[in-house]
Protein backbone atom coordinates (compact mmCIF):
# COMPACT_ATOMS: atom_id res chain seq x y z
CA UNK A 1 0.00 0.00 0.00
CA UNK A 2 1.20 3.32 -1.33
CA UNK A 3 1.94 6.32 1.65
CA UNK A 4 -1.14 8.06 -0.04
CA UNK A 5 -3.51 5.66 0.87
CA UNK A 6 -1.99 4.33 3.86
CA UNK A 7 -2.77 8.04 4.64
CA UNK A 8 -6.05 8.15 3.49
CA UNK A 9 -6.53 5.02 5.22
CA UNK A 10 -5.63 6.51 8.26
CA UNK A 11 -7.58 10.00 8.29
CA UNK A 12 -11.30 7.55 7.49
CA UNK A 13 -10.32 5.42 10.26
CA UNK A 14 -10.05 8.30 12.40
CA UNK A 15 -13.18 10.24 11.32
CA UNK A 16 -15.19 6.95 11.90
CA UNK A 17 -13.23 6.71 15.54
CA UNK A 18 -14.25 10.19 16.16
CA UNK A 19 -18.32 9.39 15.53
CA UNK A 20 -18.25 6.49 17.60
CA UNK A 21 -16.34 8.05 20.69
CA UNK A 22 -19.22 10.89 20.04
CA UNK A 23 -22.26 8.53 19.94
CA UNK A 24 -20.63 6.45 22.79
CA UNK A 25 -19.90 9.20 25.30
CA UNK A 26 -23.07 11.07 24.72
CA UNK A 27 -25.07 8.62 26.56
CA UNK A 28 -24.50 5.85 28.75
CA UNK A 29 -26.86 2.58 29.14
CA UNK A 30 -28.69 2.01 32.32
CA UNK A 31 -26.55 -0.34 34.25
CA UNK A 32 -28.89 -3.56 34.75
CA UNK A 33 -29.31 -6.19 37.55
CA UNK A 34 -26.29 -8.46 38.27
CA UNK A 35 -23.97 -5.74 36.87
CA UNK A 36 -21.07 -3.98 38.83
CA UNK A 37 -22.55 -0.55 40.03
CA UNK A 38 -20.19 2.29 38.87
CA UNK A 39 -18.37 3.60 41.99
CA UNK A 40 -17.27 6.88 40.87
CA UNK A 41 -15.50 9.36 43.97
CA UNK A 42 -17.94 12.28 44.23
CA UNK A 43 -17.09 15.26 46.53
CA UNK A 44 -19.46 15.09 49.78
CA UNK A 45 -22.55 17.64 49.95
CA UNK A 46 -21.69 18.98 53.11
CA UNK A 47 -18.27 18.40 55.39
CA UNK A 48 -16.18 18.55 52.23
CA UNK A 49 -13.60 15.78 51.09
CA UNK A 50 -14.64 12.78 49.03
CA UNK A 51 -17.01 9.45 49.06
CA UNK A 52 -17.71 6.84 46.83
CA UNK A 53 -19.61 3.55 46.76
CA UNK A 54 -16.06 1.78 47.33
CA UNK A 55 -16.39 3.05 50.58
CA UNK A 56 -19.36 1.13 51.98
CA UNK A 57 -18.25 -2.25 50.57
CA UNK A 58 -19.39 -4.93 52.84
CA UNK A 59 -22.83 -2.98 53.53
CA UNK A 60 -25.88 -3.07 51.46
CA UNK A 61 -26.61 0.45 49.88
CA UNK A 62 -29.62 2.32 48.03
CA UNK A 63 -28.11 4.63 45.89
CA UNK A 64 -30.56 7.40 45.24
CA UNK A 65 -30.10 9.46 42.58
CA UNK A 66 -32.08 13.40 43.50
CA UNK A 67 -31.92 16.34 42.98
CA UNK A 68 -33.56 19.50 44.78
CA UNK A 69 -35.05 20.93 42.06
CA UNK A 70 -37.40 17.62 41.66
CA UNK A 71 -40.80 17.35 42.81
CA UNK A 72 -40.68 13.43 42.82
CA UNK A 73 -37.81 13.61 45.42
CA UNK A 74 -39.50 15.64 47.80
CA UNK A 75 -42.23 13.38 48.00
CA UNK A 76 -39.75 10.06 48.28
CA UNK A 77 -36.96 11.77 50.70
CA UNK A 78 -39.19 11.28 53.79
CA UNK A 79 -39.86 7.63 53.09
CA UNK A 80 -36.10 7.23 52.31
CA UNK A 81 -34.81 8.59 55.76
CA UNK A 82 -37.70 6.52 57.34
CA UNK A 83 -36.51 3.62 55.89
CA UNK A 84 -32.49 4.41 56.82
CA UNK A 85 -33.75 5.34 60.74
CA UNK A 86 -35.23 1.71 60.45
CA UNK A 87 -32.29 -0.26 59.09
CA UNK A 88 -29.63 1.92 59.04
CA UNK A 89 -26.32 0.96 60.33
CA UNK A 90 -23.00 -1.60 59.89
CA UNK A 91 -25.08 -3.38 57.05
CA UNK A 92 -27.37 -1.19 54.99
CA UNK A 93 -27.36 2.78 54.21
CA UNK A 94 -28.74 4.57 51.82
CA UNK A 95 -26.65 6.69 50.00
CA UNK A 96 -28.05 9.95 48.22
CA UNK A 97 -26.46 11.72 45.35
CA UNK A 98 -27.34 15.54 44.73
CA UNK A 99 -26.87 15.24 41.05
CA UNK A 100 -27.31 18.24 38.17
CA UNK A 101 -28.25 20.63 41.39
CA UNK A 102 -26.72 23.69 42.86
CA UNK A 103 -24.88 22.72 46.05
CA UNK A 104 -26.70 25.13 47.80
CA UNK A 105 -30.03 24.09 47.10
CA UNK A 106 -28.95 20.34 47.64
CA UNK A 107 -28.01 21.28 51.09
CA UNK A 108 -31.18 23.36 51.90
CA UNK A 109 -33.00 20.23 51.13
CA UNK A 110 -31.34 17.64 53.42
CA UNK A 111 -31.67 19.85 56.15
CA UNK A 112 -35.50 20.68 54.74
CA UNK A 113 -36.08 17.33 55.30
CA UNK A 114 -34.01 16.00 57.98
CA UNK A 115 -31.77 13.57 55.93
CA UNK A 116 -29.58 12.00 58.23
CA UNK A 117 -28.05 9.34 55.54
CA UNK A 118 -24.44 10.54 53.72
CA UNK A 119 -25.00 12.25 50.52
CA UNK A 120 -22.72 12.71 48.04
CA UNK A 121 -22.46 15.48 44.94
CA UNK A 122 -23.05 15.13 40.90
CA UNK A 123 -22.90 18.37 39.80
CA UNK A 124 -22.24 17.48 36.35
CA UNK A 125 -24.31 14.24 36.16
CA UNK A 126 -21.40 12.62 35.32
CA UNK A 127 -22.04 9.68 38.17
CA UNK A 128 -25.69 9.69 36.85
CA UNK A 129 -24.24 9.39 33.37
CA UNK A 130 -22.24 6.27 34.61
CA UNK A 131 -25.69 4.89 36.16
CA UNK A 132 -27.61 5.43 32.90
CA UNK A 133 -30.34 7.63 34.30
CA UNK A 134 -32.78 9.13 32.44
CA UNK A 135 -33.79 11.59 35.19
CA UNK A 136 -34.24 11.83 39.04
CA UNK A 137 -35.47 10.56 41.42
CA UNK A 138 -33.67 6.84 40.79
CA UNK A 139 -32.83 3.92 43.17
CA UNK A 140 -30.20 1.34 42.95
CA UNK A 141 -29.99 -1.30 45.46
CA UNK A 142 -26.11 -2.07 45.44
CA UNK A 143 -25.04 -5.76 47.56
CA UNK A 144 -22.35 -6.10 49.49
CA UNK A 145 -19.97 -6.87 46.60
CA UNK A 146 -20.64 -3.98 45.05
CA UNK A 147 -23.17 -5.52 42.38
CA UNK A 148 -26.74 -3.92 41.37
CA UNK A 149 -29.56 -6.27 42.93
CA UNK A 150 -32.60 -4.01 42.27
CA UNK A 151 -33.31 -0.69 41.03
CA UNK A 152 -36.20 1.38 39.72
CA UNK A 153 -36.21 4.32 37.55
CA UNK A 154 -38.53 6.47 39.63
CA UNK A 155 -39.68 7.26 43.17
CA UNK A 156 -40.07 5.13 45.88
CA UNK A 157 -42.42 5.21 48.91
CA UNK A 158 -42.52 3.33 52.80
CA UNK A 159 -44.32 0.84 51.50
CA UNK A 160 -42.55 -0.07 48.19
CA UNK A 161 -40.00 -0.17 50.26
CA UNK A 162 -40.76 -2.56 52.71
CA UNK A 163 -41.67 -4.74 49.63
CA UNK A 164 -39.53 -4.32 47.65
CA UNK A 165 -35.79 -3.68 49.18
CA UNK A 166 -36.24 -5.33 52.75
CA UNK A 167 -36.47 -8.65 51.87
CA UNK A 168 -32.77 -8.40 50.46
CA UNK A 169 -31.27 -6.84 53.73
CA UNK A 170 -30.50 -9.42 56.43
CA UNK A 171 -32.82 -9.57 58.85
CA UNK A 172 -31.42 -8.66 62.26
CA UNK A 173 -31.10 -5.14 62.71
CA UNK A 174 -27.47 -4.07 62.17
CA UNK B 1 15.58 67.73 23.63
CA UNK B 2 15.53 66.40 27.40
CA UNK B 3 12.02 68.07 27.97
CA UNK B 4 11.13 66.22 24.23
CA UNK B 5 12.29 62.81 25.51
CA UNK B 6 10.56 63.56 29.08
CA UNK B 7 7.03 63.86 27.33
CA UNK B 8 7.30 61.50 24.98
CA UNK B 9 8.23 59.35 27.91
CA UNK B 10 5.00 60.62 29.65
CA UNK B 11 2.70 59.95 26.68
CA UNK B 12 3.67 56.25 26.47
CA UNK B 13 3.44 55.57 29.90
CA UNK B 14 -0.02 56.88 30.14
CA UNK B 15 -0.82 54.76 26.83
CA UNK B 16 0.22 52.07 28.77
CA UNK B 17 -1.63 52.89 31.44
CA UNK B 18 -4.70 52.76 29.34
CA UNK B 19 -3.93 49.89 27.31
CA UNK B 20 -4.24 47.87 30.97
CA UNK B 21 -7.03 49.60 32.73
CA UNK B 22 -8.90 49.30 29.67
CA UNK B 23 -10.09 45.66 30.41
CA UNK B 24 -10.21 45.67 33.86
CA UNK B 25 -12.83 48.32 33.13
CA UNK B 26 -14.90 46.49 30.19
CA UNK B 27 -14.81 43.06 33.28
CA UNK B 28 -16.20 45.16 35.53
CA UNK B 29 -19.60 46.05 33.27
CA UNK B 30 -22.23 44.85 35.34
CA UNK B 31 -23.31 41.30 34.06
CA UNK B 32 -26.85 41.21 32.82
CA UNK B 33 -28.94 38.11 33.23
CA UNK B 34 -29.78 37.61 29.48
CA UNK B 35 -26.64 38.07 28.18
CA UNK B 36 -25.39 35.25 30.42
CA UNK B 37 -28.46 33.10 29.78
CA UNK B 38 -27.22 33.22 25.85
CA UNK B 39 -23.84 31.87 27.01
CA UNK B 40 -24.78 29.00 29.39
CA UNK B 41 -26.55 25.80 29.07
CA UNK B 42 -29.44 24.58 30.73
CA UNK B 43 -27.76 20.72 31.71
CA UNK B 44 -30.71 18.87 32.38
CA UNK B 45 -32.42 20.18 28.82
CA UNK B 46 -29.26 20.11 27.35
CA UNK B 47 -30.44 23.34 25.77
CA UNK B 48 -29.32 27.32 26.07
CA UNK B 49 -30.55 29.13 29.38
CA UNK B 50 -31.96 31.31 27.56
CA UNK B 51 -34.37 29.11 25.91
CA UNK B 52 -35.04 26.57 29.08
CA UNK B 53 -38.43 26.70 31.17
CA UNK B 54 -37.54 23.60 33.46
CA UNK B 55 -37.40 23.81 37.16
CA UNK B 56 -33.39 23.13 36.72
CA UNK B 57 -33.80 26.08 34.12
CA UNK B 58 -35.13 28.12 36.66
CA UNK B 59 -32.82 27.64 39.78
CA UNK B 60 -30.09 28.64 37.52
CA UNK B 61 -31.35 31.49 36.39
CA UNK B 62 -32.33 32.55 39.99
CA UNK B 63 -28.68 31.32 40.89
CA UNK B 64 -27.10 33.83 38.42
CA UNK B 65 -29.50 36.74 39.32
CA UNK B 66 -28.53 36.19 43.19
CA UNK B 67 -24.65 36.53 41.67
CA UNK B 68 -25.53 39.32 40.10
CA UNK B 69 -27.30 41.13 43.02
CA UNK B 70 -24.17 40.43 44.53
CA UNK B 71 -22.37 42.49 42.23
CA UNK B 72 -19.92 39.48 40.48
CA UNK B 73 -18.81 40.08 37.37
CA UNK B 74 -20.04 37.67 33.78
CA UNK B 75 -16.76 35.46 34.24
CA UNK B 76 -17.15 35.37 37.77
CA UNK B 77 -20.72 34.16 37.30
CA UNK B 78 -19.82 31.80 34.61
CA UNK B 79 -17.02 30.38 36.84
CA UNK B 80 -19.28 29.64 39.76
CA UNK B 81 -21.81 28.43 37.07
CA UNK B 82 -18.40 25.62 36.20
CA UNK B 83 -17.34 24.88 39.82
CA UNK B 84 -21.50 24.21 40.33
CA UNK B 85 -22.32 22.13 37.01
CA UNK B 86 -18.69 21.62 35.08
CA UNK B 87 -17.89 22.43 32.01
CA UNK B 88 -20.31 21.49 30.01
CA UNK B 89 -22.53 24.24 31.69
CA UNK B 90 -20.75 26.61 28.85
CA UNK B 91 -22.53 27.11 25.47
CA UNK B 92 -18.75 27.60 24.40
CA UNK B 93 -15.73 26.12 25.63
CA UNK B 94 -13.29 28.12 27.62
CA UNK B 95 -10.43 29.49 25.41
CA UNK B 96 -7.49 27.54 28.06
CA UNK B 97 -5.98 24.85 28.78
CA UNK B 98 -7.70 21.41 26.89
CA UNK B 99 -10.76 23.54 25.99
CA UNK B 100 -8.51 25.75 23.70
CA UNK B 101 -8.43 22.44 21.21
CA UNK B 102 -12.05 23.00 20.55
CA UNK B 103 -10.99 26.38 18.58
CA UNK B 104 -8.25 25.53 17.27
CA UNK B 105 -8.41 21.58 15.86
CA UNK B 106 -11.21 23.35 13.17
CA UNK B 107 -9.03 26.13 12.02
CA UNK B 108 -5.63 23.19 11.97
CA UNK B 109 -7.94 20.81 9.94
CA UNK B 110 -9.86 24.04 7.64
CA UNK B 111 -5.85 24.93 7.26
CA UNK B 112 -4.63 21.32 6.26
CA UNK B 113 -7.61 20.64 4.38
CA UNK B 114 -7.14 23.97 2.05
CA UNK B 115 -3.01 23.22 1.31
CA UNK B 116 -4.13 19.43 -0.03
CA UNK B 117 -6.96 20.67 -1.93
CA UNK B 118 -4.09 23.51 -3.41
CA UNK B 119 -1.99 20.42 -3.73
CA UNK B 120 -4.46 18.56 -5.51
CA UNK B 121 -6.05 21.42 -8.08
CA UNK B 122 -2.18 21.93 -8.84
CA UNK B 123 -1.46 18.49 -9.47
CA UNK B 124 -4.48 17.97 -11.46
CA UNK B 125 -3.72 20.81 -13.69
CA UNK B 126 -0.19 20.02 -14.46
CA UNK B 127 -1.60 16.09 -15.51
CA UNK B 128 -4.10 17.53 -17.61
CA UNK B 129 -1.68 20.39 -19.53
CA UNK B 130 0.84 17.26 -20.05
CA UNK B 131 -2.30 14.81 -21.33
CA UNK B 132 -3.03 17.79 -23.96
CA UNK B 133 0.27 18.17 -25.04
CA UNK B 134 0.94 14.73 -25.75
CA UNK B 135 -0.71 13.73 -28.81
CA UNK B 136 0.52 16.80 -30.49
CA UNK B 137 4.14 15.85 -29.54
CA UNK B 138 3.44 12.05 -30.20
CA UNK B 139 2.35 12.10 -33.77
CA UNK B 140 2.59 8.67 -36.04
CA UNK B 141 5.96 7.82 -37.25
CA UNK B 142 7.69 6.04 -40.35
CA UNK B 143 4.74 4.12 -42.83
CA UNK B 144 2.04 5.62 -40.47
CA UNK B 145 3.49 8.73 -40.94
CA UNK B 146 3.36 8.26 -45.02
CA UNK B 147 -0.23 7.06 -44.96
CA UNK B 148 -1.17 9.62 -42.79
CA UNK B 149 -0.16 12.14 -45.28
CA UNK B 150 -1.70 10.06 -48.16
CA UNK B 151 -4.72 10.14 -47.14
CA UNK B 152 -4.88 13.67 -46.13
CA UNK B 153 -4.14 14.43 -49.32
CA UNK B 154 -6.56 12.52 -51.36
CA UNK B 155 -9.18 14.47 -49.54
CA UNK B 156 -7.90 17.32 -50.74
CA UNK B 157 -7.57 18.77 -46.65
Amino acid sequence: MSVRSSIAVLAVLALVGLLVFGLVSKGGSRVTVGEQAPSTALPRLEGGGEGSLAAYKGRWVLVNFWASWCEPCKQEAPALEEFQRQHGGGKFTVLGVDTRDLSGDGREFVREYGLSYPQLRDGDGGAAHDYGTTGVPENFLVDPTGKVRWLLPGPVDEQYLTEQVEPFLPKEKS
Amino acid sequence: MRAASKVVGLCLLLAATAALAAPSAMGAERASLTEIEKQVMCPVCGTLLQLAESPQAQREKAFIQRLIAEGKTEAQIKDALVAEYGEEVLALPQDSGFSLSAYVVPIVAFLVAAVALALGVLRWRRAGNSGRDGPTARGPKGDDAERLDADLARYDL
